[in-house]
């Protein structure tokens, strides 16, 4: 324990989280999460439907204020930042929708170079193209560039969501669910994926997910949100080497006893 | 002291006139926070169209898109409108005129109606119903799924590129179409005329805007500024808020027509009242 502490000491702290508590009309959602994302790390957060996992990276994303407690990314504390601070600070996370959200009116390469047309106005259209060709290319998406969100799978959908984060060259990835709803085999696409992100581009990430292979398969630690706060925090093996019978049915659900 | 602060105080001292009067329940005041609330959020709505209307980056394209999206693909409903109106309209003023021997009447009856009260009105409500529920709709489509979530994160501000843009489409495209709907109802309104008693087209016109005045026009065009001013933002608002999935994106369409409708209604009587006093002067 002393080892882990001074290692995260050692590393550099990209989301730090203190004491957070958020409660919807008076239904406590999360009570007290102390977190730390270090650079280059994948933090999976596990739990059930309704736990707060969302809640806890919507907070993060400044899309949700929190009723107390403190959050900082990338240095900067993000309820206290006005309008442009938050706005500048968003260009540095990339955040994954569980539903993708894309641009259902715009065609794949329209929903790529949206956020990056407005955000960087000097950039030319061959360095937007190029931009746009190398993200559909990491997502091994290239033949999709003109079409509409809707004639594409639900596997292609979360690609494009992932490409259309990474165009900005985020340093935290924030992904919600990746793996819901898909098949095994997209599924481990996409979580092969995530693991080609995290080392290609060198990013940290916060993954929420109840999928435990998609949490084995690419959380460095894994936490276990239960009745608003973390009770289990490690790796997968210190996580489920428990007695705790919510831990278990966790378990047993997702690999069939 | 700012201006929330200002209004809290109003809403404060309201609560203290009803408490003398409240029932024992409470539902009484917690309909009334409920207005209260949505007043003060209507209120920052408007306030925030207004500042970031006059803030970089512009959305110049965008407003354009929507400009025709507003203007261009109203043109067949606003045609079909205007033209039967002006018919049916003529049609109908045409006995009582006759029998009190006023038939050379009509053309003016016709330009009066029209630039004043008809033209602006019934662009306004044939607008309502088609454009500020595509607005409503869409929008409350876009807030359900994430996508003006996904616009936020990804450092675009979703205010300035879809309520911004469609407000101004629609405050700038709906005195367009007035002036339009105007024209072709009285073309309808002529083609009548000419039909029963063999009018030139100048001489109808002539007659037509004999008795209009630069008052007339500037209240129908000022009009027309205004309502398309509120379907915009009543259909942006109640878009931008929607709640409950897809039951909530009827409700928003829904309610940015009716609530639109209500409001245009309320604003025509207030103009007319308004264009009376200036008119006595």
């Amino acid at each position: 324990m002393k080892n882990e502490d001074q290692q995260s000491a050692i590393k550099e702290t990209v989301i730090s989280i203190r004491g957070l508590h958020k409660s919807f009309g008076g239904i406590p959602v999360l009570q007290g999460i102390d977190l730390d994302l270090f650079k280059g790390e994948n933090f999976v957060v596990l739990g059930r439907s309704g736990s707060g996992k969302s809640v806890l990276i919507k907070i993060i994303a400044g899309l949700l204020k929190p009723d107390a407690g403190t959050v900082s990314v990338l240095g900067q504390q993000v309820d206290q930042l006005n309008d442009k601070e938050l706005q500048a600070l968003r260009l540095r996370l990339g955040f994954i929708f569980q539903s993708s959200a894309l641009y259902d009116s715009m065609t794949i390469r329209e929903n790529l170079e949206f956020s990056m047309v407005r955000n960087f106005k000097t950039l030319s259209t061959k360095e937007v193209d190029r931009a746009v060709d190398d993200v559909l290319d990491a997502v091994g998406l290239k033949d999709k560039i003109n079409a509409m969100p809707a004639d594409l799978s639900g596997g292609q959908v979360k690609r494009i969501g992932i490409a259309r984060t990474l165009i900005l060259h985020p340093e935290i990835m924030l992904y919600d669910e990746p793996t819901a709803g898909l098949d095994p085999i997209t599924c481990t696409e996409i979580i092969e994926l995530i693991n080609e992100v995290q080392s290609r581009f060198n990013t940290s990430s916060i993954i929420i997910t109840h999928d435990l292979t998609c949490a084995k398969e690419t959380g460095d630690r894994i936490a276990m949100l239960q009745d608003g706060h973390f009770t289990r925090l490690g790796n997968f093996g210190e996580v489920f080497d428990t007695d705790d019978i919510r831990v278990k049915r966790f378990f047993d659900y997702n690999f069939i006893k | 002291m700012n201006i929330k602060h200002t209004y809290i105080r109003i809403i404060d001292s309201f609560y203290w006139l009803i408490r003398k009067h409240r029932s024992d329940d409470g539902i009484f005041t917690h309909k009334l926070d409920r207005f209260f609330l949505e007043t003060y959020d209507i209120h920052k709505f408007i306030s925030r169209f207004f500042r970031e209307l006059f803030t970089k980056p512009f959305e110049f394209r965008e407003i354009i898109r929507q400009s025709y999206e507003v203007g261009v693909r109203s043109i067949p409903l606003i045609t079909l409108t205007g033209f039967v109106i002006g018919v049916v309209f003529t049609r109908q003023s045409r006995p009582p005129l006759v029998e009190f021997g006023a038939a050379s009447w009509l053309p003016s009856l016709i330009g009066i109606a029209f630039v004043r009260a008809l033209g602006p009105l019934v662009t306004a409500l044939i607008s309502s119903g088609k454009v500020g529920s595509h607005i409503g709709a869409e929008l409350a489509s876009m807030k359900v799924t994430e996508q003006i979530d996904a616009m936020d994160v990804s450092a675009v501000n979703p205010y300035k590129f879809l309520v911004v843009t469609r407000v101004v489409a629609t405050t700038i495209m709906i005195p367009l179409l007035m002036l339009y709907c105007t024209f072709v109802g009285m073309l309808g309104s002529f083609m009548n005329v000419h039909q029963n008693e063999l009018t030139s087209f100048v001489t109808f016109f002539e007659s037509a805007f004999a008795q209009v005045s630069f008052l007339d026009v500037s209240a129908a065009v000022f009009k027309s500024i205004l309502y398309g001013f509120t379907i915009g933002i009543v259909a942006c608002y109640r878009g931008f808020n929607a709640t409950n999935g897809t039951q909530g994106v009827g409700r928003a369409a829904n309610r940015a027509v009716v609530f639109s409708m209500f409001l245009i209604f309320a604003e025509e009587l207030l103009i007319v009242q308004i264009t009376h006093w200036i008119a006595a002067f």
